[in-house]
């Protein structure tokens, strides 16, 4: 596979989505509604000392969980555009005419859903711990961020949620023919992941990184899983022939 | 530079292309024609290794559609003009073209040079910054020739390229066919447009699910409908009409009571004959003409006797 031509197609899509102000809403109000409004709701809510050091420590670092999920849904928005946008605008046939691999292809659309909502997940991530650290240091006596579950989480889970929720948009391009439907379709993804933070929120499921790594773990396989049918989806043949 | 050998095309039990048989020469601008569903973007999109081949083989350019590796150089060699425009709108024109020329490699000043060439032939230079979507039709349409044409192909596949324009787009886009002629392109043209195959293609195949006919568009009228002379007459007599029957013509044809369809098979030989006997006969010359059949009578006659392939 030749990276430079899947970055050309890379580069194309992100001149296409600067044109698109739903993506750049998404893109920026959302990490940054998750960033402000989750600790500034904990610990502006509650009265000076009323929630123990402990239990505040407990919740914020449960609440990093979110960005999991925000990895997961912000591809579901782009990702519709990348695939099901060359498809209304019936763009794929010259696109697939060019002397560019499948993989090419496939890899460059990839790499633009992936990119800017990693991105935007780790800024608001560390908005997220910025703020955080700002807001409780006082209380607690020390910096609760950046700690190893804020490792796992931004370097290791987040990723791999976005890499699933890319191959999954693919999947779903091949099926539906508007935006809309491939973005609700793609949010599907997220349930699991809105659940592991609904148990973490409950204490169900301890938030540490032992049982984060085990989660990664599981992105990796679906991953891999899904690695595969998408490859099987982004068929230049299929793409012509079969999707709807 | 065109070659496909008994190519064939199932999807599922459907078969979309049956035993397709083709040479385009080099230079040459191919017509191909028949009703939607013919086979036609299918044999396209084959030929340009878009879509496997069910059977049969195919070379583009001396390289084999079927084997892996010369595939990405076949889609190197080519361009393409699918029947959808397809480009993307939220881009401008020059950004649009931009794109193409990097997928095929081209060096940066040499894409310049040919975007601005192609914009500038294409009478859209100035409107090179405006995204596409602000666009009519028809400059979509050269914007969609342009971005064909960006890595400088030497075969070119043309799918319908003047469906849907108004007649002054239409007609720009087939001049600018004609310019690509001169420069000599291999033009391979799928088109519904009997009118535009018959004045820019050297020669036609006819396709339905499997090749018809194929030939020059002369060829094509002289073998299938043959030559035929009408005669203008004050009134066609029974006399008139028997000494026609006396000359020993393949078939004569009285149409309303001043008019006679003859067929001849030499009209420079056969006509001087002809307006003889018709005089001696008593009957009143007015004029003498050739009834040349349209490549669309060709076509329409083709399509309903059911052809037998070529």
């Amino acid at each position: 596979m030749r990276f430079g031509q899947a970055w050309i197609v890379t580069m194309k899509d992100f001149g296409v989505f600067r044109r698109k102000r739903y993506i750049l809403y998404s893109l920026v109000a959302l990490p940054l509604i998750l960033a402000i409004f989750l600790p500034a709701s904990i610990v502006l809510t509650a009265s000076p000392g009323a929630i123990p050091p402990s239990v505040l420590s407990s919740l914020l670092g449960t609440e990093l969980v979110i960005f999991i999920v925000l990895a997961a849904m912000l591809p579901s928005v782009i990702g519709a555009y990348s695939f099901i946008g060359e498809k209304v605008e019936k763009s794929l046939e010259p696109l697939l005419a060019t002397p560019t691999t499948d993989s090419e292809l496939l890899f460059g659309k990839s790499l633009a859903a992936f990119l800017p909502s990693m991105g935007a997940t780790l800024a608001g991530g560390v908005l997220f711990m910025a703020l955080v650290d700002g807001l409780t240091r006082g209380q607690l006596g020390y910096s609760l961020f950046p700690n190893w579950n804020a490792a796992v989480i931004l370097l290791l889970a987040a990723p791999l949620a976005c890499v699933l929720s890319v191959e999954f948009s693919v999947i779903v391009s091949s099926r539906v023919n508007d935006i809309r439907s491939a973005q609700q379709l793609g949010s599907l993804i997220i349930l699991p992941l809105v659940a592991i933070f609904a148990l973490g929120e409950t204490a169900a499921f301890a938030i540490d990184p032992y049982h984060l790594l085990i989660v990664s773990g599981i992105l990796l396989v679906a991953d891999v899983a899904l690695f595969f049918v998408s490859m099987a989806t982004f068929q230049r043949e299929e793409i012509l022939t079969r999707w709807k | 530079m065109i070659e496909a050998q008994d190519l064939t095309k199932k999807f599922g039990n459907t078969t979309a292309v049956q035993g397709l048989n083709l040479n385009v020469r080099e230079g040459e601008v191919f017509g191909f024609l028949g009703p939607n569903g013919a086979g036609k973007t299918t044999t396209v999109r084959m030929l340009c290794c878009l879509i496997s081949k069910t059977s049969g083989d195919a070379t583009v350019g001396g390289l084999r559609i079927g084997r892996r590796e010369d595939q990405l150089k076949i889609r190197q060699m080519v361009g393409v003009l699918p029947e959808n425009v397809g480009l993307y709108e939220d881009l401008t024109a020059y950004r649009n073209l931009d794109f193409y020329g990097q997928l095929y490699r081209c060096p940066p000043q040499q894409r310049r040079e040919r975007i601005e060439r192609l914009l500038r032939m294409l009478g859209l230079w100035e409107r090179r910054g405006d995204l596409v979507g602000t666009y009519s039709k028809g400059m979509k349409q050269k914007v969609a020739i342009a971005r064909s044409l960006v890595h400088d192909p030497q075969i070119l596949f043309l799918d319908e390229p003047t469906a849907n324009l108004d007649p002054e787009s239409a007609k720009t886009v087939r001049d600018f066919i004609f310019e690509l002629k001169k420069e000599k392109r291999t033009i391979f043209l799928n088109t519904h447009n009997l009118d535009e195959a018959q004045r820019v293609c050297d020669r036609i195949g006819i396709l339905k699910t499997s090749l018809i006919t194929v030939g020059s568009p002369e060829e094509l009228r002289s073998s299938l409908w043959g030559r035929k002379t009408v005669i203008h007459l004050s009134s066609v007599s029974d006399a008139v009409l028997s000494a026609v029957r006396d000359l020993g013509v393949r078939n004569v044809e009285k149409v309303g009571d001043t008019r006679l369809i003859v067929d001849v098979g030499d009209p420079d030989r056969e006509n001087p004959a002809l307006v003889r006997a018709v005089v001696k006969a008593g009957g009143e010359v007015r004029f003498v003409t050739e009834l040349r059949p349209t490549l669309e009578d060709i076509y329409l006659r083709l399509l309903k006797s059911g052809g037998s392939p070529a």
